[in-house]
C-alpha cells in the first residue's frame, strides 16, 4: 500500500476532515492507485531542473499606499453563520 | 430561427437597430429554459426578476445609443464565480447559503456593458471533475444525448449554451474545465492565457492554474465575450498589465504562413478512432486554407496529469482551508470546541471528490513527503514548459483533440478516480504552462455525440487561436448546429 490507513488518519486531521472507517476505507484504494500513478515522475530525472510554481513570471505586484473604499464590516460580516455585529462568534477557544 | 439559437454578433445588430429588445430577448430565453431545463438541469440558481430588470436598463442605453458589445445579450455564469447578491455555491454545500457582499471583477465588467445575468448554472464542487457529476445541486445532462456526461467542471455553463438556455456563458479552466465541457456540447470553449481575465471574485481551486474563460455558439462570440472581460486588475495581483487587442480583428478567412504544430504525443493509440478522424479532417481543413503542417513532440505530455493531480490538490489543500464554517457558508451548530466545529463543518459540507484531493493535496505536501511529490512535480512542470517552448519557436499554434473520446456514459466513471483524472490528459499541459487553448467543435461521432478541436498557442496569443478556430469553423460548417430536445 502507498499510504496506510492510519496516515490517512493523520493527514485528515492536519486537513480537520473527520473521515468515517467507511470512508477510510474506500479512500485508501483510491488513494493507493492515484499515488501508485503519480509514481510516473520518478521515472524523470529532474536533478538540477528548477520548480516552477507559476507559468508566467510575475514579480511582486506593488499599489500605491492610498486608502480606498473597502467592504463595510455588516457586509463583511452578513454571510457569517454566527455573528454580533461586531466579529464572528465561534465555539470557545480556551 | 428562434431568437435563443442566434449568436451574441446576430443579436447585437438586432438590438443596436432596434428589431428586437432586450426584453423580449430575456424573456425568449427564459421561454426556452422553462421548456428544456427539465431534461437539461443546467442551472443551480436563476434570477427571472433581476435579469429583467437588467434587460429592461439594456433596453434604455441601447434606445441613448449606448448599447452594442454585450448590451442586452442574456448570459449563464457559472457558480464558481461571485454575483453581488445573487447565491454562489461553488456546486458545494458548504457554501450553500453563501451570497456574495461583491461582484468578481469579470461580472462587474458584464454588468457595466449591460449584459443580462439569467442565473448560475451547475459545476463539480470547487471546480474538480471532468463530468459535473460532483455537484451537490443536480447533475446536468448533455444535451445531445440525455444519457451521457456534459463534461466538467464547467457543465453547466456548456449544457446551458449547448440547450440555447442563454447565448453564452462564462466558465473556469484549471486543467481543461472550459474546453472538455466545451467539447463535449458542441460549443465553443476558450481558455485564455494565465493572466488576461482577472480572478478576482473566482473562488480560487488551484491559483497558479484557474482561468475564467467563455463558452459560446461560435468563435466570434468567444473573441467578443474576452474583449469584454480581459485586461488588467489591479485587484489581481497575478493578472498581468497587457495591452488588449480587438479579439474580433484576428478573424480574417486564410490561413497563409501560419505554422501549425501537431504534437505527435497527442496522437496516440488511446485516441477514439473516430475523434481521431475528425481531428484530422480539420487538420486538412486548415492546410487547405493555407496552415503549413510541422510535426513535433512535446516529450513530457504523459506525465502532466501526474504533475497536476499533485499541484492542483495541493493548492487546492491550502485553497479550501478557508471554508471552516466561521466566516460564510455551513457551519456545524452542535460542536463545541472550534477545532470539533472545524472538522465536523468540513466533513459534512465537502463531497468526496472535494475530501480526496484535499487528503491528496495536504499528504503532497506535508512533512516527509513534499520533496518526492509537491517539488517533483513542480520540476516536472518545468520540463512540461520547456517542451512548449521549443513547440512554439518550430510553429504559431499546436492543434490536438480535445479529449480521448466523446463523452461517456453518466455513472460510467465516477466510482474510478483515477480514470476521470485520465480523461484529462490533453487539456492539463496548457494550464500547467499557462497558455491560452480553445475548443472548437469538429465533428460527431457516429452515435451523435459532439468531438472537440483543440488549439494551443503561445502566451497573449489568443489572436492566433480565434483566426486558425474561425478559419476551421468556417471551412467545415458542421451541422447539426443545435441538438433536438
Amino acid at each position: 500500500m502507498k499510504i496506510s490507513h492510519d496516515e490517512i488518519r493523520h493527514v485528515a486531521k492536519l486537513a480537520r476532515l473527520e473521515l468515517s472507517s467507511a470512508e477510510i476505507e474506500s479512500m485508501a484504494g483510491q488513494l493507493d492507485g492515484i499515488l501508485g500513478y503519480v509514481d510516473k515522475l520518478s521515472e524523470i530525472e529532474t536533478e538540477g531542473v528548477k520548480p516552477t510554481t507559476h507559468a508566467l513570471s510575475i514579480y511582486n505586484a506593488f499599489r500605491e499606499d492610498i486608502v480606498t473604499e473597502s467592504l463595510p464590516r455588516e457586509e463583511a460580516l452578513k454571510n457569517g453563520p454566527l455573528q454580533n455585529g461586531e466579529a464572528f462568534v465561534v465555539p470557545k477557544v480556551i | 430561427m428562434e431568437l435563443y439559437n442566434l449568436p451574441i454578433h446576430s443579436l447585437e445588430k438586432m438590438l443596436t437597430e432596434g428589431d428586437i429588445s432586450s426584453v423580449e430577448l430575456t424573456a425568449a430565453v427564459f421561454d426556452r429554459i422553462d421548456q428544456v431545463e427539465g431534461k437539461i438541469s443546467a442551472y443551480i440558481t436563476l434570477d427571472r426578476e433581476n435579469a429583467q430588470l437588467a434587460a429592461k436598463r439594456a433596453d434604455e442605453k441601447i434606445a441613448a445609443g449606448e448599447g452594442g458589445g454585450l448590451c442586452g445579450i442574456p448570459l449563464s455564469i457559472k457558480d464558481a464565480i461571485c454575483t453581488k447578491g445573487l447565491k454562489t455555491t461553488g456546486g458545494s454545500k458548504i457554501l450553500e447559503p453563501f451570497v456574495p457582499p461583491y461582484d468578481a471583477t469579470v461580472i462587474a465588467k458584464l454588468k457595466e456593458q449591460g449584459a443580462v445575468i439569467l442565473g448560475k448554472v451547475s459545476m463539480d464542487e470547487f471546480a474538480m471533475g471532468s463530468s459535473n457529476e460532483n455537484c451537490a445541486f443536480g447533475i446536468p445532462k448533455n444535451p445531445w444525448n440525455l444519457e451521457h456526461i456534459c463534461g466538467g467542471s464547467s457543465g453547466g455553463s456548456a449544457a446551458s449554451v449547448a440547450a440555447s438556455e442563454c447565448i453564452a456563458s462564462l466558465g473556469s479552466d484549471t486543467g481543461g474545465s472550459v474546453r472538455q465541457p466545451a467539447s463535449h456540447c458542441s460549443v465553443v470553449g476558450l481558455k485564455p492565457t494565465y493572466g488576461r481575465v482577472s480572478r478576482f471574485g473566482l473562488l480560487a481551486f488551484a491559483s497558479s492554474l484557474d482561468q475564467i474563460g467563455p463558452l459560446s455558439k461560435d468563435v466570434r462570440d468567444s473573441a467578443i465575450m474576452l474583449n469584454a472581460i480581459g485586461g488588467y486588475d489591479p485587484k489581481d495581483s497575478t493578472s498581468i498589465n497587457k495591452e488588449m487587442p480587438d479579439y474580433t480583428a484576428a478573424l480574417t478567412d486564410g490561413l497563409q504562413g501560419m505554422k501549425i504544430g501537431i504534437p505527435k504525443e497527442y496522437f496516440t493509440d488511446a485516441l477514439d478512432p473516430e475523434v481521431r478522424a475528425a481531428v484530422d479532417n480539420g487538420i486538412k481543413l486548415l492546410q487547405g486554407a493555407g496552415g503549413e503542417v510541422v510535426d513535433l513532440s512535446l516529450p513530457h505530455t504523459e506525465y502532466g496529469v501526474a504533475a497536476y493531480y499533485i499541484i492542483a490538490p495541493a493548492e487546492a489543500s491550502s485553497n479550501l482551508a478557508r471554508y471552516d464554517g466561521v466566516k460564510y457558508g455551513f457551519r456545524e451548530k452542535e460542536s463545541e470546541s472550534l477545532a470539533e466545529m472545524y472538522s465536523k463543518t468540513r466533513s459534512q459540507g465537502f463531497g468526496d471528490e472535494v475530501k480526496r484531493r484535499i487528503i491528496i493535496g495536504t499528504y503532497a505536501l506535508s512533512s516527509g513527503y513534499y520533496d518526492a511529490y509537491y517539488k517533483k512535480a513542480s520540476q516536472v512542470r518545468t520540463l512540461i514548459v520547456e517542451d512548449y517552448q521549443k513547440a512554439f519557436s518550430q510553429c504559431d499554434i499546436l492543434v490536438s483533440p480535445v479529449t480521448p473520446g466523446p463523452a461517456w456514459k453518466l455513472g460510467e466513471k465516477i466510482a474510478d478516480p483515477l480514470s476521470m483524472y485520465l480523461s484529462d490528459v490533453l487539456t492539463i499541459s496548457t494550464n500547467l504552462a499557462g497558455l491560452p487553448g480553445i475548443s472548437v467543435p469538429c465533428g460527431f461521432s457516429s452515435k451523435g455525440l459532439p468531438i472537440g478541436f483543440q488549439i494551443q498557442a503561445s502566451h497573449f496569443e489568443e489572436e492566433k487561436l480565434f483566426k486558425a478556430a474561425y478559419n476551421l469553423e468556417q471551412q467545415l460548417d458542421l451541422q447539426p448546429k443545435y441538438p433536438t430536445l
